[in-house]
């Protein structure tokens, strides 16, 4: 994106910025009064330059850059400052003068792909009506055109087809050819591909790389991943608690953080974490916060060393086709491999590829269509019900949603300790002695006990959800993407948390998860699964320095950032 | 999609065997002897009544006249009524005006109830969206035959803007005061229905990338606002044709609509079997057909939705 910068001066008023918001201030009005969301925001976009706002869900990043366009909800407001588009004052203009600039002048690309199409409206109508508001020629062709360039193969028969017969990175592309339909001098990319497999991710990523240089189109780039920022912008503005704490250059904003934040952003963004570990273990430097080596768990050495053993599993679903008939569908193929005890085992693959299934059949969730889980010594097919009851004590779960996997209803205490009720444990007294020790394990104060979810953020209400894993003293837990809702920093802490964990009470763990920056920080080996085979596995460290697939391979380079090199210090820091 | 169809109509069969059945039941367990009550405060004539019972099939056990009225319906003989009128010309004559009442109260709770939702969804909270609200919950509140006399005494009776009662004509200018007595209760949940999705559709997603596509707020509103909140109100509408048909008999009977209401409710209280079971069964029917329509109108309106088999 560098070179467009020259590209695009020809064209704009010379050393003019596109987009220029000085002291913006934003207020939302709820039931509680005013609340500011965003205060003192400064940020500059040169015409064809990227600009990307990092920051963690809250920040303002998303508030700031929906002002620019003038689409903030409807209770928000621009309470003080400027947003000034190409000389123009547009913080306070009239909807009329929004309606001419949105579109042709501004584009928005939208976060989620699977929310951000009308469900009932044809693609090619969605893109056509763009097209005709804001005055172009709007034929098939045209549409067929501007879908193509967004790189939807097939456009113009695709064009008649509707969203849900969409994936989501080919709704991705859908919604960028909506956005650069009309060809507009800054373009607002609010996480566009935060939804998507980071292969997918990658290409549609290059792609809108490729488009906007060509075009010569400002970016404004909002996400909350560091490393993407780095890698795709050229500058990078940094918000915390709804203030700009920090913005320069993007590879100088990386190596010399100065705010204490971005500090810290720069050394958990896991990302560039995956790098950081690596230089720390060249460096001989004892990581003590991240990962706890497997070999210092001191574990009696009578047990079988492999608690897990996946032997040749393989699950096949029907999928009705019509008239009763009804296709099959493999979702894992074959698949085996064995858990060493107190070590971390992590299976990474893309949405659909049975990493999810693999888990809920070695929960006993589901029935195998053939082969079996041996866990310590015995086949869990077997099992009769009260067989089975005692291995749920010893292999729990953590879910990715810590929203939907706490029951509202209940409050803290109650979450805990409902494991230890169903499994007759202790007496009151006991069990609620249990639930405070749980509560100091997973760090969060004891007084939490009396809250209900909805008044706990989302780290803290993952910490709920292990700490409820933890209450039976498990020795298996499975975490099926246990982190990947939760924002860097806070992914960071629970992550530490984990190994933490791990290292004290010798637990064991299959982690399953799409992101292999979480991989590199927490596991000891790897599976790595597409389209329900396992096609490669390893110790973490050969997995990452030697990948042996091609598919593996493409994984690594898909991690944003990764090519990125830091000189160690920073990356120690 | 076709085998979705069929099978939906080929369900039309066990419904209309038991509501046939379930209504002949009803009918035939009313206490008292219909033909006794023909003769009113005359005397009986006992030969004539008895060539009366043997004429309406009255002398046989339940069985064999429940089967003698289905052996009717296939060969498209419905029978008389005690006035001596084949049915099949009173259900001719009665349906007719009460479709054309029901049709009329749909299009009046659908325009107005679609109208007034959207405006009140859209300005959520301000004046206009509170005084609808509260008065639709008035509307709702109030029994039909309260709010019917109340019509009919302000508008028809003292204003004069509408005839107080029906011709035997029932033309589309009687039938709009009663059409708006049957529409009112549908109309406050229309609207109420409307509202709601207005109010969850305007913050969705897409409407936010419409606006931010450039579009005009017209266009937004109508393309994207209106066209996805209306999906949950047609299916109401929908369901509601049936209802409306069925549910016509008090407004009926307050305006003098000489419909399917007033006639089945005389067919009752008279006991006449055949009447009753006919146009109960005609109503199911219209029931079923309008609710596979709407099923149908439903994957319609939203492409995610398909009819398998």
């Amino acid at each position: 994106m560098n070179a467009s910068v020259e590209f695009h001066e020809a064209g704009a008023a010379a050393g003019r910025p596109l987009l220029e918001i000085k002291d913006l201030a934003i207020s939302f009005t709820t039931s509680n009064g005013e609340v500011n969301a965003v205060r003192n925001a400064h940020l500059t976009v040169m015409p064809g330059e990227t600009v990307a706002i990092v920051g963690e869900s809250g920040s303002g990043k998303s508030t700031t850059a929906l002002a620019a366009i003038g689409l903030l909800p409807g209770n928000g407001r621009v309470a003080a400052g400027q947003v000034i588009f190409d000389g123009e004052d547009i913080a306070h203009a009239s909807e009329k003068r929004m309606i001419e600039l949105r579109g042709n002048s501004i584009g928005m690309v939208p976060q989620d792909p699977m929310s951000n199409l009308n469900p009932v409206w044809k693609i090619g109508y969605q893109v056509r009506e763009t097209l005709k508001a804001n005055g172009l020629p709007s034929g098939p062709d045209d549409v067929a055109k501007v879908l193509s360039e967004a790189g939807l193969p097939d456009a113009a028969r695709r064009a008649s087809q509707y969203p849900h017969e969409f994936s989501g990175g080919m709704r991705q592309r859908a919604l960028i050819a909506i956005g650069l339909s009309c060809q507009p001098r800054l373009l607002i990319a609010d996480e566009p591909t935060s939804a998507l497999d980071v292969t997918v991710q990658r290409q549609i990523l290059d792609h809108l790389d490729k488009m906007t240089t060509e075009l010569g189109t400002a970016v404004l780039l909002i996400t909350h991943d560091l490393g993407l920022a780095a890698e795709r912008a050229d500058k990078v503005v940094v918000m915390y608690r709804g203030q700009v704490v920090e913005s320069g250059p993007s590879l100088e904003l990386l190596q010399n953080p100065q705010h204490p934040y971005t500090q810290r952003l720069v050394a958990s963004a896991p990302s560039l974490a995956s790098r950081r570990i690596q230089a720390a273990k060249e460096l001989g430097v004892e990581s003590d916060d991240l990962l706890a080596p497997a070999e210092d768990v001191v574990v009696s050495t009578s047990l079988p060393d492999e608690v897990l053993q996946i032997e040749n599993l393989s699950k096949v679903f029907k999928l009705r086709s019509g008239f009763g008939r009804s296709t099959d569908f493999t979702a894992v193929d074959d698949v085996s491999f064995s858990v060493k005890r107190g070590t971390t085992t992590a299976i990474v693959g893309e949405s659909g590829s049975g990493k999810s299934t693999v888990a809920q059949m070695v929960l006993n969730l589901l029935k195998p269509t053939s082969g079996k889980i041996v866990f310590d010594g015995v086949d869990t097919s077997t099992l009769n019900s009260k067989e089975i009851f005692a291995f749920r004590r010893r292999v729990q779960p953590i879910f990715q949603d810590p929203y939907g996997s706490l029951d509202p209803m209940y409050n803290i205490f109650r979450t805990i300790e409902e494991p230890l009720r169903t499994h007759k444990i202790g007496d009151k007294a006991s069990r609620e002695k249990k639930v405070r020790e749980l509560l100091d394990q997973v760090a969060l104060p004891q007084s939490t006990m009396q809250r209900y979810p909805n008044e706990l953020s989302g780290g803290q209400r993952q910490r709920v959800a292990i700490a409820r894993a933890l209450a039976l003293d498990p020795e298996v837990i499975i975490c099926d993407e246990a982190v990947s809702a939760l924002d860097v920093l806070v992914q960071a802490q629970v992550l530490n948390l984990l190994a933490d964990l791990q290292s004290r009470l010798g637990l064991t763990y299959l982690f399953i998860t799409h992101d292999l920056a979480v991989v590199r920080q927490i596991a000891d080996h790897v599976c790595v699964m597409e389209k329900g085979k396992l096609v490669e596995t390893g110790s973490t460290d050969d997995v990452f320095d030697s990948p042996q697939q091609d598919y593996t391979k493409a994984l690594l380079n898909a991690i944003p950032g990764a090519k990125l090199m830091l000189p160690p210090e920073v990356a120690t820091a | 999609m076709a085998t979705y169809i069929l099978k939906r109509f080929l369900q039309l069969i066990p419904v209309f065997l038991g509501a046939t059945l379930l209504v002949y039941f009803l009918v035939f367990s009313l206490p008292g002897d219909p033909i006794v009550a023909l003769f009113g405060d005359k005397p009986v004539n006992e030969a004539v009544a008895a060539r009366l019972r043997e004429q309406y099939h009255l002398d046989q056990p339940f069985w064999i006249q429940y089967l003698l009225y289905l052996k009717g319906i296939f060969t498209f003989d419905l029978g008389q009524d005690f006035s001596g009128r084949p049915i099949a010309a009173v259900l001719g004559e009665v349906f007719p005006v009460t479709a054309r009442l029901a049709v009329m109260a749909l299009i009046f709770e659908a325009v107005f109830g679609i109208i007034f939702g959207l405006i009140a969804g859209l300005r959520k909270g301000k004046f206009f969206d509170a005084t609808v609200l509260i008065a639709s919950l008035i509307v709702i509140g109030i029994p039909i035959f309260v709010l019917g006399f109340l019509l009919q005494f302000t508008i028809g009776v003292q204003l004069g803007w509408a005839k107080p009662t029906v011709s035997s004509a029932a033309t589309v200018q009687d039938l709009i005061l009663p059409a708006i007595v049957l529409g009112l209760g549908s109309f406050a949940y229309v609207l109420r229905l409307t509202r709601t999705s207005v109010i969850e559709n305007m913050n969705a997603d897409y409407v936010r990338t419409a606006t931010a596509k450039g579009l005009s707020r017209f266009r937004v509103v109508r393309v994207h606002i209106l066209r996805n909140s209306l999906i949950p109100v047609i299916t109401f509408l929908g369901a509601d044709l049936g209802a409306l048909m069925g549910g016509a008999i008090v407004t009926e009977g307050i305006f003098n609509v000489p419909g399917v209401g007033n006639r089945l409710y005389r067919a009752v209280t008279q006991g006449e079997g055949p009447t009753v079971v006919s146009i109960v069964t005609v109503l199911v029917l219209i029931y079923v057909v309008s609710n596979l329509l709407v099923d149908l109108l439903y994957a319609w309106l939203d492409p995610r939705i398909r009819y398998d088999a």
